[in-house]
């Protein structure tokens, strides 16, 4: 009797995550069948430029103040740190390589990713996840127009070429606030500083970076887009859209951080 | 009014995870007639609709636009046949990133960037038709009221010339008065164009004034349809029911 009831429990447990893994999997194909049907059908006309000047600036341009706020606090705190831990080792003069590593392969892309989702993954749920609810994603269809070529796929674009900009700009403001304090507060040479910057920093340092930045945009327009697509069940329904998107998007832009990373210096 | 069907739909079926929303709905639309669908909220008025646009694919069953198999249809062809239709969506669905002017002409531009004083005139000259002037091109539809909402997404409907136009609770929203403002909108721009129109309503104010025909949907089928002027004596319990509004009676 007894063993039958457990041999009914292992089952079920077995059941359970079997379940769980066949959701999993049927979600991973939905997106990916999503992206696909995006990207196809963005690549043939109708085009629609002004949308993705429109997303460009949204996703560019209007984050750059809060990207290059987060990028200049953490390259000095980066430095402090580096400088205090160094102190015991007196090799304070890593100082520069490791604000230039950390900044460039790490915490830049990282950084302005997790803003980005922030400020942006959640915006695009709330919008087109509002669009669906009120009927607006059917009306576009019934007046012809493809949602995929007009909504999604100038945002996932925009969102590719933008993140890449912007990193550029953060990586350069978050070695500017490690320098600045180096400078200004423990007292390093500047020129000593920058050249020794300069000597560390390789081109395969930033290459990385834009890759995992271009990689992290996708994500972050993707579940935007995604999410709010099928958002269903009124405000409700828009709100955990929202929600599920910014979560995913993170935890996609932690893990694929570090598999990029893995990949090149593992 | 010839009598050659518009739409005709022929046993369609549609069920949503085992839960039968339409279980045979049959019902043909001459050319250039009104018919309204009435029935209680969720007996599938609006898959109905959806059906027929191509935005939901029925289970079963045949759906012909002017004699042509609309079920299955795709790219071109499909996008060829919904060029035939307007919609008037409950809730308006204006597009709230977009001026007036550019949600009442987005079918001819297709949201792409366009000769703006010539689409400007064209959403004027629907505007009018719908008794809005141009002060209001340039406003967002957050910026309208209720009514005037549903009058900017008529002028999106007819701005294409469409042949069929499609009505999803038309006076829903609306106070009675303003209701009546757009039934006779509907009215005149169904008879002025000469377009089919296909209505779902349970207002039943609003479904005698703009109807010639008047099907009831009760549990996924049609089970009464008749001229408007039966509606009241059409000897049909569940319509009966319907339109007196009786809680009591065959709908549960």
């Amino acid at each position: 009797m007894a063993s039958t009831m457990i041999a009914a429990a292992i089952l079920s447990f077995f059941v359970a995550v079997g379940r769980a893994v066949i959701d999993l999997l049927a979600r991973i194909g939905r997106i990916a069948n999503f992206a696909g049907r995006t990207i196809a059908r963005a690549v043939t006309p109708p085009y629609y430029p002004g949308r993705f000047l429109e997303q460009l600036a949204h996703i560019g341009w209007f984050s750059l103040p809060v990207v290059g706020l987060t990028a200049v606090f953490t390259g000095a705190a980066l430095a402090q740190q580096i400088y205090t831990a160094g102190m015991r080792f007196s090799a304070k003069s890593t100082v520069p390589a490791v604000v230039e590593i950390g900044i460039v392969r790490e915490l830049g892309p990282v950084l302005v990713g997790l803003m980005v989702a922030g400020r942006v993954s959640s915006a695009m749920a709330a919008e087109i996840g509002t669009m669906r609810v009120t009927e607006q994603l059917d009306a576009l269809t019934t007046l012809r127009t493809d949602a995929y070529r007009y909504l999604i796929g100038p945002r996932l674009f925009a969102a590719v070429i933008a993140l890449p900009l912007m990193v550029l700009v953060a990586n350069a403001i978050g070695i500017f606030g490690g320098w600045l304090l180096a400078v200004e507060k423990l007292g390093f040479n500047s020129a000593q500083y920058l050249t020794v910057t300069r000597q560390v920093m390789k081109p395969v340092d930033m290459q990385m970076a834009l890759v995992k930045a271009g990689v992290f945009g996708f994500f972050i327009a993707l579940m935007g887009c995604y999410h709010g697509f099928t958002a269903g069940g009124g405000a409700a329904g828009v709100g955990n859209a929202t929600r599920t998107a910014v979560v995913s998007a993170f935890v996609l832009i932690l893990a694929s951080n570090f598999l990029i990373t893995a990949m090149v210096f593992g | 009014m010839s009598h050659k069907p518009k739409i005709e739909l022929h046993d369609v079926a549609k069920s949503f995870g085992g839960n039968a929303v339409l279980d045979g709905v049959t019902l043909s639309i001459p050319k250039g007639e009104s018919v309204a669908i009435i029935g209680q909220s969720g007996s599938g008025k609006s898959v109905t609709l959806k059906c027929i646009l191509g935005l939901i694919r029925p289970d079963r069953g045949s759906i012909k636009i002017d004699g042509e198999e609309a079920v299955g249809l795709r790219g071109r062809s499909l996008d060829r046949m919904r060029a035939k239709f307007g919609m008037l969506f409950q809730g308006s669905a204006l597009f709230d990133s977009l001026p007036i002017w550019r949600n009442v002409t987005f079918a001819l531009t297709q949201g792409q960037r366009s000769d703006g004083r010539h689409m400007r005139k064209i959403a004027e000259e629907n505007l009018e038709r719908v008794g809005l002037d141009a002060r209001i091109l340039d406003l967002r539809p957050n910026e309208l009221s209720g009514g005037m909402q549903k009058r900017v997404a008529l002028a999106r409907a007819i701005a294409p010339r469409p042949e069929i136009i499609f009505f999803d609770e038309p006076t829903t929203g609306l106070d009675p008065i303003r209701a009546d403002v757009i039934n006779d909108l509907i009215v005149s721009l169904v008879d002025d164009l000469g377009v089919t129109a296909l209505t779902i309503t349970h207002d039943m104010a609003s479904a005698r004034k703009i109807a010639h025909r008047v099907a009831m949907l009760y549990q996924g089928r049609i089970v009464w349809k008749g001229p408007r002027d039966r509606l009241y004596d059409s000897g049909n319990p569940y319509v009966d029911q319907f339109v007196q509004g009786r809680a009591e009676g065959p709908i549960q």
